[in-house]
């Protein structure tokens, strides 16, 4: 009982002291915004994008939106670092890693009248909605370039886990790569990370040692990227573009632009619209577009930029049936002419020509 | 200039309860500097960080869900640091008791194995292999060094890395949840399966009770056990322990087993109390800082106990700081580590009279 | 395996090695005089950040290498200060500047995320690096490389032919008779640190200037803590720290060259070998040589002159 009157007595005492400070100069409340990111925002790569996507929010509703967000949250330990934010007014939160799954969905909950949005995730509530971006489309557009420019025939791949996003990132690579060039061969190194500039270095250098003359990438620091300019050869950015790194060797990158999509859902709660949906898009909504194409002669340019718009307009899916798995089978086509979306969401296989054994 | 060290005869109240003041007061300082020189408000700051979550029943609840995982490991480190050992594989004993007690949660998911006897026994199959896990995993090391003389430190420490390999490989291959798209994670976890909270829709759960057992148990074990003694005999002076007809061998092998057994509880507690599932990573680095939880609580039950939510609470402060004011994280980091440097150096003020000569040594 | 790749490879190993022999080495000499610094990824990361900031800032990758060496003394002074002067725990103060560490170069280093500059230049020598085999094996590296190796032969001969280096390993092994005989304990251990720190930071200067040259938060991703491994893998001697380096670079780099040729082994027993390699290593060495290897008697114990 005396608690309670505490607290009552607190909550007037708030609530007075924030009308004064209010008056009448703030009308409206500004909509909180937050993000939970998986890495520093100054990794170059994936929460960079995420951050990227949080000031394209700032600059197009600044004077109606407030943003916060919360870095290098491991997975493991982030239910606190969510409810943290749900419970300091955000109305609108980003979790931006496949992890933060069962936490998002948690939290949730226990806060229904806050939306969540999952970056990556498949399962999803009535205020949780789902987000990614179809990363695979420009590795298809990548794998041309790379069967186009590659002299040894030979391409490697420092890849980081073997999910089925990068899964399915190899296989859209290989399938682009051996459209224009069926004698193209892949190799694949997992460095078993997703961030540790030495170690993909290393990994770089493997592949090129083994006359891989086109670095391809898919772990999160400029480092393979670099090791390609060094030794004189070519590869592409990963997630942002990279080209200050690499002027010499950068071909293109596959750039992850969450900003229309955060600017999108940020309006849709401020006019009230919002509603839990699974949005999966790509080069169309320009959720994934890709750097400048350079350091490639004017002929693969154009079949490059051919591509990315075909894809985007759907006259070129880059999973279209029919496609072999490893061992030389058609694989089932579950989405009519195409691989289904759920076939590329969970895809754990390869496709035929891959010379990897797909750890499991 | 020299600093001298004098011993000081007998130790002072005063001073003891002045010195982690004076430490948090100079700590608060310096942070309160840079919060000012990155310009915002060191007062505000202040009570977002320190004040704030001790005002709130949620946050004084996740203080005790992050203090608990290290308060648990730190108590069973304290029995090897006590005696002399140094294991620094608290993570890779952590990481094995979550992974070998989450095993038998994904093995007898949906009533898997379970018969006619139903799903009772899982909860307690679960805290015991992990309890196993750790000790087992803990005992590799001592045993090392118990046959070959090899360093503790080298071979603990780099367990870790094995068992966090291992772990990430079971969550991306065999323990997968098959039906979860490929995602490297296990099933969720049955509620059978799932360590009871200690209120409905709350995230206490009973890992916090485990902590304080582990203490009140250790308190008594220090203070009126002839085990208790020997541990510390062996530490403070092997030769008489010696003398005295204790086997420092066998001594080395039960305290790493505690401390393994006490760190892999934690990991199943916070597997089935926390998360609920197996995922490729279920630390963020516990084992390590509570090392650090270990020596901050100068190694006594009591002293852990405040320790570890000292640390939980820069934590969630940084966190709230990160939110209220914006700071970046590593600025939340930075402080911890001055704040533990802070509360390191008053230690020494409670145990000597620190003299500062200036010029050159006599 | 044609010659040409292994070269490749080999040159690749010795590269990777090197971070981790210089800050085992400075860590080496630390813990021969009886202090046990587990801060050495603190130091570290501190020396890869305001080594590539002062670089970046100067254009030097000397004066890059240098402040990323005077970071990591910096550091080491911290730790000095608390550890030797007022006699902490070691192991907490070790653990506590690695938090600091990574904290504080997050906060610095933030100006210079996404920055580029061109890595440190490799040394041609025309002709000699271009031999068959050996050529960029031996001409082919940066100076670090060659820095590192000169360290190494400096610090062996310092610590077993000289009068200071004996003086440092007596302190090491029984602080109370080295006392007893006049040595300044306390002094030598401060020094020792800082030279630790030096190294570290220095280490870690590599990193960000020559191995991958650019800033990024947490780039250390760990060898702070494999060289602190390399130490005791090493049994304090300073050519074993260079075996160790090599065998644990070449674990991880031979993994990869695994994968890249194809042999289809499972990711994280690759990734384990490196650990697992080590340990077996050690037991191996541990068998037959002396007990405890060659730990310095007094190593993680406080030194608190008698009055």
């Amino acid at each position: 009982m005396k608690n309670v009157s505490i607290k009552l007595a607190m909550g007037a005492a708030l609530a007075l002291g924030l009308a004064a400070l209010s008056g009448a100069a703030v009308a409206q409340e500004k909509l909180k915004v937050g993000f939970i990111y998986v890495g520093p925002v100054g990794d170059f790569g994936w929460s960079y994008q995420h951050d990227q996507g949080r000031q394209a929010i700032l600059k197009a509703l600044g004077d109606k939106v407030e943003t916060t967000y919360l870095e290098s949250v491991p997975e493991n330990d982030s239910e606190r670092s969510i409810e943290q934010l749900a419970r300091t007014g955000h109305k609108l939160i980003f979790t931006t890693s496949f992890g933060f799954m069962e936490p998002t969905l948690k939290v949730a909950k226990k806060f229904p009248n806050v939306k969540f949005e999952h970056a990556t995730g498949y399962k999803r509530a009535d205020n949780v909605a789902t987000y990614s971006g179809r990363f695979h489309e420009g590795r298809y557009v990548i794998g041309q370039i790379a069967g186009k420019m590659t002299k040894t025939n030979t391409i490697g791949y420092v890849a980081a886990f073997p999910i089925p996003e990068v899964v399915a990132g190899i296989n859209a690579f290989l399938l682009g790569a051996q459209s224009v060039n069926p004698g193209v061969k892949i190799k694949i190194v997992w460095a078993n990370t997703w961030f540790d500039p030495g170690k993909e270095a290393d990994a770089a250098k493997a592949l090129l040692a083994q006359g891989a003359d086109i670095i391809s990438q898919h772990t999160d620091s400029a480092a393979p990227l670099q090791e390609a300019e060094k030794a004189g050869k070519l590869g592409f950015g990963q997630a942002s573009d990279m080209s200050r790194f690499a002027p010499k060797a950068q071909l293109t990158a596959i750039v992850d632009d969450w900003s229309g999509y955060y600017v999108e859902r940020t309006k849709a709660v401020l006019d009230g619209t919002w509603k839990s949906t699974d949005t999966w898009d790509g080069l169309d909504k320009k959720k994934v577009t890709m750097a400048p194409f350079m350091n490639m002669p004017d002929d693969v340019k154009a079949m490059a930029e051919k591509t990315t718009a075909d894809i985007a307009s759907g006259k070129l899916n880059p999973f279209a049936c029919p496609i072999m798995d490893q061992s030389g089978k058609p694989a089932e086509c579950k989405g009519g002419a195409a691989l289904s979306d759920a076939q590329i969401l969970g895809m754990n296989w390869y496709v035929k020509g891959v010379d990897d054994k797909l750890p499991q | 200039m020299r600093i001298d060290l004098e011993p000081r005869p007998a130790r002072s109240l005063a001073v003891d309860v002045a010195a982690p003041i004076l430490a948090l007061a100079a700590a608060i300082l310096i942070g309160g500097v840079v919060v000012w020189l990155l310009g915002k408000s060191p007062t505000r700051a202040f009570s977002v960080y320190f004040v704030e979550p001790l005002l709130e029943g949620w946050s004084l609840q996740e203080l005790a869900v992050k203090a608990c995982p290290l308060a648990l490991i730190a108590i069973g480190l304290s029995y090897c640091f006590r005696a002399n050992l140094w294991n620094i594989g608290a993570e890779g004993q952590f990481v094995m008791g979550g992974l070998l007690g989450g095993w038998l949660a994904v093995a007898t998911h949906n009533g898997a194995m379970q018969g006619a006897l139903g799903g009772w026994w899982i909860m307690p199959a679960m805290l015991a292999l992990g309890v196993i896990g750790g000790a087992l995993y803990a005992l590799v090391p001592a045993l090392l060094r118990v046959w070959l003389g090899v360093s503790e430190i080298l071979t603990s420490l780099m367990l870790v890395y094995v068992a966090e390999l291992a772990l990430d490989y079971v969550a991306r291959g065999p323990l997968r949840d098959p039906k979860g798209f490929n995602f490297p994670q296990s099933v969720t976890f049955d509620d059978v399966a799932r360590l009871p909270f200690l209120a409905e829709g709350e995230r206490l759960h009973l890992g916090v009770l485990f902590a304080l057992v582990a203490l009140a148990v250790s308190a008594f074990v220090f203070a009126r056990t002839l085990f208790g003694f020997e541990v510390r005999l062996v530490g403070e002076a092997p030769r008489a322990a010696r003398f005295a007809g204790f086997s420092d061998k066998r001594l080395t092998l039960a305290v790493f087993a505690i401390s393994g057994a006490l760190a892999g509880l934690a990991g199943i507690a916070e597997v089935a109390g926390q998360i609920g599932q197996l995922q490729p990573k279920i630390s963020p680095g516990y084992g390590f800082t509570a090392i650090i939880v270990a020596f901050l609580g100068r190694l006594s039950p009591f002293g852990i106990l405040v320790a570890s939510l000292v640390l939980a609470l820069t934590y969630i402060g940084g966190e709230a700081a990160q939110v209220a004011l914006k700071l970046p994280n590593d600025m939340t980091r930075a402080f911890q580590g001055v704040l533990l440097m802070c509360v390191l150096m008053a230690d020494v003020a409670t145990r000597y009279r620190v003299r500062i000569r200036l010029g050159a040594a006599p | 395996m044609s010659p040409a790749i292994l070269e490749l490879v080999l040159v690749t190993v010795v590269a990777s090695s090197i971070p981790l022999v210089i800050a085992a080495l400075g860590e080496l000499v630390t813990e021969r005089a009886g202090v046990l610094n587990l801060g050495v990824e603190g130091m570290m990361i501190m020396g890869a950040a305001l080594g590539f900031a002062a670089a970046y800032t100067t254009g030097s990758t000397i004066v890059g290498a240098l402040a990323g060496v005077a970071a990591g003394i910096a550091m080491a002074a911290l730790f000095g200060l608390l550890t030797v002067a007022l006699a902490i725990n070691q192991v907490a103060a070790g653990l506590a500047l690695t938090i600091f560490g990574v904290g504080l170069s997050g906060l610095l280093g933030a100006g210079f995320v996404g920055l580029k500059r061109d890595g440190a230049p490799q040394l041609n020598i025309p002709g000699l690096s271009d031999l068959p085999f050996a050529g960029k094996l031996i001409f082919g590296h940066d100076a670090f490389v060659y820095l590192a190796f000169a360290l190494v032969a400096s610090v062996a001969y310092w610590l077993t032919r000289t009068r200071s280096g004996l003086a440092m390993r007596a302190i090491g092994d029984n602080h109370e008779s080295a006392h007893a005989l006049g040595l300044p304990v306390r002094r030598t251990r401060f020094l020792a640190v800082l030279f630790g720190g030096a190294c570290a930071g220095l280490a870690g200067a590599y990193l960000s200037l020559a191995y991958t040259p650019f800033w990024a938060p947490g780039m250390t991703a760990g060898r702070g803590w494999i060289a602190l491994a390399l130490v005791v893998f090493a049994s304090w001697r300073p050519w074993r720290v260079v075996l160790g380096a090599l065998l644990f670079g070449g674990a991880t780099v031979l993994q990869l060259h695994a994968q890249a040729a194809s042999l289809g082994l499972p990711g994280q027993l690759l990734s384990a070998a490196p650990y697992l390699a080590t340990i077996v290593s050690l037991m191996a060495l541990s068998i037959g040589v002396r007990r405890n290897g060659a730990a310095p008697a007094a190593l993680g114990q406080a030194f608190i002159p008698p009055r």
